[in-house]
């Protein structure tokens, strides 16, 4: 059983202890714990069941690398599925449940697939449930979303904040170990702009564990002074719980930090995601075990040899009494070493190696440990927990010579570099046959804009694997990064180590490398996705070579972990399938982020009411205050319609407003339109190109209304231009293009008229603009303005700069409504209070407000178009019969040239026209109209859509515009439009204008 | 006068910085040659500064000229002087090609004061807000989260941002967020 040792524990603060809950189980740790290591201490060594086979798992590693021991976290708002316990710190009241099993941990009926073991092979899925296909749908997949998965989904929202923060160094050090330290002390030396970030709570990562000396004093004693000095340096900053995340082109690197996991009551962002632009990068990012490939390594109790160590020395933890080493390399000694000095048994060293370790070997046979060289384990013996292993000739099959009593197997294949963050930007790897491993090609780094290298790997991540090569190398990258940021490293030599391994690794891919079919079928490469030695093989029979291709068929290395542990063990047997070298084959892509970060901190602050911007109107409030009955129009809120009575509804508001406006008088906030200053003496010349028709002749004074296109001829935009003074126009835009017509309008003057003296600026927001609708219209104006108002003084078209309420005004007469009709432009600090007085005004005539919806039924009345109902980025101006709006004495406008090649010139087109049900009813929206025969797909022909369609309570039915097939020369005809339910409705085509065809009404 | 308003007026914050809505400020947004000596005196005359170069704010007394583009530039003064500026930039510049407009009422200004008032935009603002990269005399026009803004720094302590009318709730409630007094970063503060 694993338990707390009496002694030890480098990171424990034994004098606080915690109390935390595991499936319902109440248990104790230590301040300084991970979940991991306070689990394994309380000898809750299985903590969950395999994603495929459900057999039960155990904790393998001891950091970000961990496959299995991956929780269900605590409850409500702060749940959170998937949570690695290696990486968790342990804080008072946690609790966290195990996952993918049903219904407990102990007992789980899914584990029957593990008897099914046999037919259950990689591809199984693709093969099984191809056919028939409609059970795919209703039950395979329900039945595998069922048995398959990890954590469960949160159900309550997030409780937590995030943010993001922008940060810019000149070195930046990824990874807090002995390699980082002194890299980031070399480029701080050398006076860079220095952030050192590291991914757990303490510096110094394996060096204190795995031990050795710098010049001559002890590895943890020179973190701790290298740290301090650190800390003195102005110029670097030093942060823990900060994991590299990713790196992207330009040196732009995303770092998660983890404010408040390990304290989650405290207050403030739980994450915090720093978006930083680094002008170098070093990667000293360390090395991951490997395991080994032998029958039953996933069997609870076999564990990296590395993390049988931290848990010794870290948190005073031992994982079992009785350990078997199992190793290819000397490193693993050490596990061995550390163990016996601890007290606990270490029955044999198994070493496939035939002339095994070094020195170490030598001090591991002084404490008398049992080494045995040639050898492996042949198969591991237990069900939820290691009983004892096999042990066998390497070089054989795997008959068993004997078996030894143990409690835990403590594995080494070898390390491999972390080179994701190297790798992430393009970085290049090359094959290390001394070590078995990829590492950084360090002639093929990531490069940036100008060509040059701005990743830069240090110590193991470089592939330096001993304590001396790791602190040589390290104190190189970071005098290499300085100086490629444009700073002067300081003269010095790089600090001597020693190092204890001498010996070198053997590869090892399978254990024994002769091992038989039912070995390699529970030999596991991937824990999490339960990937075995034999699936990849079976992959390669079935001709998916490519690493790529292996990887989606087998999914290894497609959980959660990426395939830290399963990667290179992985591909080696891929390799050795395909009878081919490892480099051959390489490797699979690494993508950010290193390890999965938290949606909460990609959001950042963008949630609930700042998720977007949300833009309003200078009367945005009194809306509000008026019972409006919201639309969304880009980031703007508009009031479709407001309603009288709280029960109204909604298609009886629109209709109360649009009868009271035609009859008496309304109110519209109108101040979203884009209003654009056009200013020059070449305006006129710029207005004439951008616009269709003309508008240089336009007075001062006066009012046009202009459509605007692209330049493939599609019409884009519309509205009513202004003529302010002889050099300056005011254009009014849709709602929705203020913005994209300002930037249409810059990018033409600045990248093709650049000689034109023409400036434009965008006062959308400037204006407050009401429109002030209806018969009364003019006397409700009149009762706040001593200006002249009769149609002689501002007639139709026309615009005059008034005084209204006591406020500076401006007043276009311009409609559509088909009304009389005034918008009202105020500075927008007055819309408020001149939307107030017009309301008090107008309240003898029962003046009303109206929304959006209102305005689309009055000006579809009036036959008037709506940019995005009557277009859709393929119509053009001809289409909606408005060749009265396109000059034919100007020699160009944008869109000119394109409406007359032969496709637009077409007489064949859809063109507009009203559309009239027979029965009265209202046309569906986007419906089709059909005509004879199908089409080369078998589909029924079509000769025209509904582009508008409403009920208008004016004339008391259904009215809408469409486009047809030659339409305006079949007034009268009637046309079919079948409805999704089948049935079809009859309308007759007749003119779009349904309401005052002579424009009487608003010409008063 | 009396009728008019800003965008939020009296919103304020007490967090890691006091952030403040500042009332009605005046603005003009001139479009000219910055180059022009008719422009270059004309800014002397009227705002009392010199041309600010790229990316500066020049500020003397109550008034500020801010550059904003290689042919833009912000005039900041108090809101009742706007018309009466606008008027004489109009006679200053007669004869030569400039576009001058009032742009108070289409914006929101808010105030952070406070030690982290750095931290604070460098949450929001794609901008090197360390002390040696950003500082007073400098502005920035970019993106706050989703919207554009521009911000100075008036004092050590103090950053003003400008942001659009429409989106003043929007800016304010994530100055709010990001002033949290336990959101503290520590790298600038």
């Amino acid at each position: 059983m694993s338990t707390r040792l009496a002694t030890g524990g480098r990171l424990l603060d034994k004098g606080r202890a915690l109390e935390f809950t595991f499936n319902g189980k109440r248990l104790k740790g230590y301040e300084g714990d991970t979940l991991a290591s306070a689990l394994l201490a309380n000898d809750q060594m299985m903590v969950g069941r395999s994603f495929k086979y459900h057999r039960p798992r155990g904790i393998v590693a001891s950091g970000a690398e961990e496959p299995n021991a991956l929780f269900n976290m605590g409850a409500g708002g702060k749940f959170e599925p998937n949570q690695r316990a290696t990486t968790t710190e342990l804080f008072d009241g946690l609790t966290c449940a195990s996952q993918n099993h049903w219904p407990s941990l102990e007992f789980d009926i899914g584990a029957i697939n593990n008897s099914l073991a046999r037919f259950l092979p990689a591809g199984f899925y693709y093969k099984m449930f191809m056919h028939p296909r409609p059970l795919w749908k209703h039950v395979y997949e329900p039945f595998i979303r069922q048995s398959a998965g990890l954590g469960k989904a949160p159900r309550d929202r997030d409780e937590d904040t995030y943010e993001h923060f922008y940060a810019f160094f000149d070195v930046v050090v990824i990874g807090g170990g002995i390699a980082g330290l002194l890299a980031a002390r070399e480029a701080g030396r050398a006076g860079a702009k220095v952030l050192l970030m590291e991914q757990t709570a303490h510096w110094g990562g394996r060096a204190p564990v795995d031990g050795g000396t710098v010049d001559g004093r002890p590895v943890d004693k020179v973190v701790e002074e290298i740290v301090s000095e650190l800390n003195e340096m102005n110029n670097v900053t030093l942060r823990t719980r900060l994991m590299g995340a990713g790196v992207y082109d330009h040196g732009y690197l995303m770092g998660y930090e983890r404010l408040t996991d390990h304290q989650p009551q405290a207050k403030g962002p739980r994450h915090r995601l720093w978006r930083i632009r680094a002008a170098q990068i070093v990667t000293a990012t360390g090395a991951i075990e490997r395991p080994l490939s032998f029958a039953g390594n996933d069997i609870p109790g076999v564990m990296l040899a590395s993390a049988v160590r931290d848990y010794a020395v870290d948190y005073g933890v031992s994982i079992g009494d009785r350990t078997v080493v199992v190793t290819n390399n000397d490193d693993a000694y050490l596990t061995a070493i550390t163990l016996k000095k601890l007290g606990l048994d270490v029955p044999a060293i198994i070493d496939a190696r035939p002339q095994g370790a070094g020195a170490l070997a030598e001090e591991a046979k002084a404490l008398g440990i049992r080494i045995e060289t040639g050898k492996g384990v042949a198969k591991v013996k237990g069900g939820r927990r290691v009983t004892g292993v096999a042990i066998c000739m390497q070089a054989g099959e795997g008959a068993a010579l004997e078996e030894i009593a143990c409690d835990v197997v403590a594995m080494s294949g070898g390390w491999s570099p972390v080179v994701h963050l190297w790798s992430h930007c393009g970085g290049k790897l090359l094959w290390d046959n001394e070590n078995a491993m990829f590492k950084p090609d360090v002639d093929k780094a990531p490069t940036g804009a100008a060509g040059e290298a701005f990743v830069v790997a240090a110590g193991a991540a470089n592939g330096a694997l001993k304590l001396a090569d790791t602190v040589a190398d390290a104190h190189a990258a970071g005098r290499k990064a300085a100086k490629s940021a444009g700073n002067t490293p300081m003269s010095g030599d790089a600090p001597k180590a020693d190092s204890s391994l001498e010996n070198p690794m053997q590869p090892i891919w399978l254990m024994p490398q002769g091992a038989k079919y039912e070995l390699r079928a529970k030999a596991w490469l991937d824990y999490q996705n339960d990937v075995k030695v034999s699936d990849v093989q079976l992959a390669a029979r079935e001709g998916f070579e490519s690493v790529e291709h292996a990887k989606r068929y087998t999914t290894l290395g497609m959980a959660t972990d990426q395939g830290k542990l399963s990667n290179i063990n992985g591909l080696a047997i891929l390799s050795d399938a395909l009878d081919q070298p490892i480099p051959q084959t390489g490797t699979t892509t690494f993508r950010p982020p290193y390890t999965p970060i938290s949606m909460g901190a990609i959001a950042g602050e963008a949630r609930g009411p700042v998720f977007q911007p949300l833009r309003r109107t200078p009367m945005h409030d009194w809306h509000e205050a008026n019972s409006a009955y919201w639309e969304p129009v880009g980031h703007w809120r508009r009031p479709y319609t407001f309603r009288k009575t709280p029960g109204e509804a909604i298609d009886a508001a629109v209709s109360r407003e649009i009868t009271q406006t035609r009859q008496s008088l309304g109110l519209l906030d109108a101040s979203t339109l884009g209003k654009l200053v056009v200013k020059g003496p070449d305006a006129g010349k710029f207005l004439d190109m951008l616009y269709t028709n003309m508008m240089s002749t336009l007075k001062p004074g006066r009012c046009r209304y202009g459509l605007m296109c692209s330049e493939n001829g599609f019409l884009m935009d519309d509205g009513v231009v202004a003529r302010l003074d002889e050099d300056t126009f005011l254009c009014h835009t849709t709602t929705g293009g203020a913005d994209s017509i300002h930037a249409h309008m810059e990018d033409w003057l600045q990248c093709e008229w650049w000689d034109w003296n023409v400036y434009v600026a965008n006062l959308t927001e400037q204006y407050a603009q009401i429109g002030v609708v209806g018969p009364n219209a003019r006397k409700t104006l009149e009762k706040l303005s001593d200006d002249d108002l009769s149609a002689e003084a501002l007639p139709f078209m026309a615009w005059t700069d008034i005084t209204l309420a006591g406020i500076k005004a401006r007043a276009y007469r311009i409609s559509f409504s088909g009304e009389l009709s005034y918008e009202i432009a105020v500075d927008a600090g007055q819309g408020r209070a001149l939307w107030d007085k017009l309301m008090e005004a107008g309240a003898e005539f029962g003046v009303t407000p109206y929304g959006t919806e209102a305005l689309h039924v009055m000006r579809a009345e009036k036959g008037f178009i709506m940019i995005g109902d009557e277009t859709d980025g393929t119509v053009i101006p001809q289409d909606l019969c408005m060749d009265w709006a396109i000059s034919k004495k100007k020699d160009d406008y944008l869109g000119k040239r394109a409406q007359a090649r032969s496709f637009m010139a077409n007489t064949e087109r859809w063109k507009l026209v009203g559309l009239e049900t027979i029965d009265g009813s209202v046309l569906p929206d986007g419906a089709y109209a059909v005509t004879d025969g199908t089409n080369a797909n078998g589909q029924r022909n079509t000769q025209g859509r509904v582009t508008s369609s409403y009920h208008s309570p004016t004339l008391g039915r259904g009215i809408a515009m469409g486009l047809v097939h030659n339409g305006p020369d079949r007034m009268g005809q009637v046309i079919d439009i079948p409805k999704v339910d089948g049935t079809v409705i009859k309308a007759k085509i007749v003119p779009p204008v349904f309401y005052d065809p002579e424009g009487k009404k608003q010409n008063v | 006068m009396s009728n008019t308003i800003s965008a939020l007026p009296g919103a304020t914050y007490e967090g890691a910085v006091r952030v403040q809505e500042m009332g009605l400020c005046g603005m003009i947004s001139l479009r000219g040659d910055h180059g022009d000596e008719k422009l270059i005196s004309a800014i002397k005359d009227i705002m009392g500064t010199v041309m600010p170069g790229q990316r500066e704010i020049v500020h003397q007394d109550e008034r500020a000229a801010a550059w904003m583009s290689p042919d833009e530039l912000l005039l900041l003064l108090p809101y009742a002087d706007v018309r009466d500026a606008l008027t004489r930039l109009e006679t200053a510049l007669a004869g030569t090609h400039f576009l001058a407009v009032n742009v108070s009422d289409a914006r929101a200004v808010f105030r952070l004061h406070g030690g982290s008032a750095r931290e604070v935009i460098a949450k929001l603002c794609p901008v090197d807000m360390s002390p040696g990269a950003f500082g007073p005399g400098q502005i920035r026009r970019t993106r706050m989260a989703q919207i554009p803004a521009a911000f100075w720094m008036p004092d050590e302590d103090s950053v003003h941002v400008v942001c659009f009318r429409s989106v003043a709730q929007y800016a304010f409630d994530l100055l709010k967020q990001s002033a949290h007094p336990q959101a503290g970063v520590g790298l600038y503060a």
